[in-house]
């Protein structure tokens, strides 16, 4: 079954007095249980393709659908409610909420869901416990390194098993041996709970670990092909 | 119900985020809720203090009179009812207190000057306790009983006149055939008010005295009942007509003195307009604390948004920020003026000014009144309009784009 569906998608930005094509015209099907690496050079689009996978900008043109759900005509509040529950979402950056602790980074997603507490907290430090951070749960982000701080975003993504986990530079900030593990913990999860993870990187470790490459630029697809994982 | 726990702890952290600012907002609102509420206390102690002071000279809270007895208060509007059928009618109706009296113009003459004053024919038992004269000792003694052969006058009219305790003044007035009717009486006290105006306008004597000078019998001006609360007088009101019938014209205190009537309506205004204003001065900082939070996390806000909170949390806790701040400075406020009102609460001497209040029926006393209803009036207004106040920074955040505010730099 096919978990993610984009055809002929367009968005255009203008910088200054240019028009820069982020998508060109981009179709893609991924099916459930994929495990993608978007890469491209910087301006590539594979952010932009990314961010109209999960809701969070609308192409100009052009259709997403999630599950078979049409989700780019859907309103602000369809939206966040389907980002809330089949999404997990790893930015490139400022990932965490400053006031609240690590552990409570992670329960946030799941608060807003309505987890009741205790199997939120237990949730939580069984997570932090997997990417590695156990006993850090009651610091804040400014008291972690950017590394901790990413491992905890990666771990409020998947916390909650999203049927589809969306990462943009999710190792940008982790020393070789924490990106690995991370990346081996996105493939156990899309190995044994049949998770969708599309990820956008220039790393190429991270892209070994790919089932499926999808290369871009200047937004469009140039090359899209299946590949051994690590 | 679970997003409120989280909304609760982002806006109570959020708040603690810049503490500095955070309390410099919290000692504007306190001292905006100290303001309104203790400065509330003092300006009701002053019209309450007017209010006291005029319902001690009419006296009471509900009246009786012949219905043309305000247009002319002579001897000629008598009550149209004997005392002897009003004593009747009110000994067993259960009022609180309740007296009656002969009132009339007359003039006061010693051996060396001649003065204007209401005449004040009273029972001395029935009305102990009923009037402004029982508020300060009198020098010499009062009125012993209807028949008294007495007068007593206020000490600032003994000076006018040139007279003391023991010495002999004449009363006169008219009777109901527009004779003269006069008397010599002997002064045998010299009472104080606190408003220094009664003293020189009021007479007492004996009601039979005065009866018999005035050559009418068993005949009264005004029939005056004492409620519990002067706020409150409807149901003395309707039970005094109830007894009077259309015989006689029964009135409220404020109908009778307007003035004071509209005052306590004028401070119910005012209070609320004194309150609005206060928060006025206080909505500029609120809103700008807001706006400079929620400009400060937009990218948060962003991220919050992208990982799936509705829009209308992202209002909530903005909102709940606000409420919280205004929430903690009024309590504050409010316990800082119960506090600052009971040092006080015996009363402020302002005899200093004591000229210039008298003027306005005050007396040199001034008793702070802290109402439960001002507190709550001053709560409610500045959390209800703090609300609309936080709406607009609210709505701008929960109207980012989330893509937009997380890649804000």
């Amino acid at each position: 079954m096919t978990a993610v569906r984009c055809v002929d998608l367009c968005k255009t930005y203008r910088q200054g007095e240019e028009d820069i094509k982020a998508l060109d015209h981009v179709s893609i099907d991924i099916d459930e249980g994929g495990f993608v690496c978007l890469s491209a050079p910087s301006g590539g689009g594979k952010t932009t393709l990314l961010n109209a996978i999960g809701g969070l900008d609308k192409p100009d043109s052009g259709e997403v659908y999630i599950a078979s759900r049409r989700i780019d005509n859907l309103s602000k509040g369809e939206l966040a409610e389907l980002r809330l529950r089949q999404i997990g979402f790893v930015f490139q950056a400022f990932n965490l909420i400053p006031v609240l602790t690590a552990r409570e980074n992670i329960e946030f997603v799941m608060q807003v869901q309505g987890v009741p507490s205790g199997e939120r907290q237990a949730k939580a430090l069984e997570i932090l416990e997997e990417v590695g951070l156990a006993g850090l749960e009651d610091r804040r982000p400014a008291d972690m390194s950017g590394g901790q701080q990413q491992r905890v975003a990666v771990a409020r993504a998947i916390v909650s098993r999203p049927a589809l986990v969306l990462a943009d530079e999710p190792t940008a900030n982790l020393d070789s041996k924490t990106a690995d593990g991370l990346m081996e913990l996105f493939r156990e999860l899309n190995d044994h709970h049949n998770t969708t993870f599309i990820i956008a990187t220039h790393d190429k470790r991270v892209m070994s670990y790919a089932k499926r490459l999808v290369r871009m630029l200047d937004g469009r697809i140039v090359d899209d092909v299946l590949q051994d994982a690590a | 119900m679970h997003m409120i726990a989280i909304l609760m702890r982002l806006a109570w952290r959020n708040l603690w985020r810049n503490h500095r600012r955070t309390l410099i907002m919290l000692m504007a609102i306190t001292l905006g809720a100290w303001a309104m509420i203790f400065m509330t206390a003092l300006m009701r102690g002053m019209v309450a203090e007017m209010v006291r002071g005029g319902i001690s000279a009419l006296p009471g809270h509900v009246q009786v009179h012949h219905p043309d007895y305000r247009d002319d208060p002579s001897i000629a509007n008598l009550i149209p009812m004997s005392d002897s059928e009003l004593s009747e009618r009110f000994a067993g109706a259960g009022f609180a207190a309740w007296a009656s009296r002969v009132r009339v113009p007359a003039v006061i003459t010693s051996e060396y000057d001649s003065r204007g004053v209401t005449l004040l024919g009273v029972d001395p038992v029935s009305e102990q306790g009923l009037t402004f004269v029982d508020d300060n000792p009198v020098e010499g003694r009062f009125l012993e009983s209807v028949d008294d052969a007495g007068v007593v006058i206020g000490k600032k009219l003994a000076t006018t006149l040139n007279t003391q305790v023991g010495k002999r003044v004449v009363l006169m007035s008219q009777d109901p055939d527009n004779e003269i009717a006069d008397r010599g009486f002997r002064v045998v006290g010299l009472f104080e008010a606190d408003i220094k105006a009664f003293e020189e306008n009021y007479v007492f004597a004996g009601k039979a005295t005065a009866q018999k000078m005035l050559r009418i019998t068993d005949q009264v001006s005004e029939l005056f009942v004492l409620g519990s609360d002067h706020r409150n007088v409807d149901e003395v009101y309707d039970k005094t007509v109830e007894l009077i019938g259309d015989r006689a014209e029964v009135m409220r205190w404020f109908d009778i003195d307007t003035y004071l009537g509209s005052m306590l309506k004028v401070m119910d205004g005012f209070v609320f307009v004194w309150i609005i204003v206060i928060f006025l001065a206080l909505s500029f900082g609120l809103v700008n604390t807001l706006v400079m939070a929620v400009f400060e996390r937009v990218r948060e806000i962003g991220l919050m948004l992208a990982l799936g909170m509705r829009p209308v949390y992202i209002l909530g806790q903005i909102v709940v920020e606000s409420l919280l701040l205004l929430a903690i400075g009024l309590a504050i406020g409010s316990a800082l003026s119960w506090a600052a009102v009971q040092p006080i609460k015996d009363g402020i001497d302002v005899s200093i000014v004591g000229d210039g209040l008298d003027m306005w029926g005050m007396s040199n006393m001034l008793y702070p009144e802290l109402l439960l209803s001002d507190v709550i009036l001053a709560n409610v207004v500045v959390l209800v309009l703090g609300f609309l106040a936080s709406l607009s920074p609210a709505w701008r955040a929960a109207h980012y784009e989330p893509i937009e505010a997380i890649t804000k730099v």
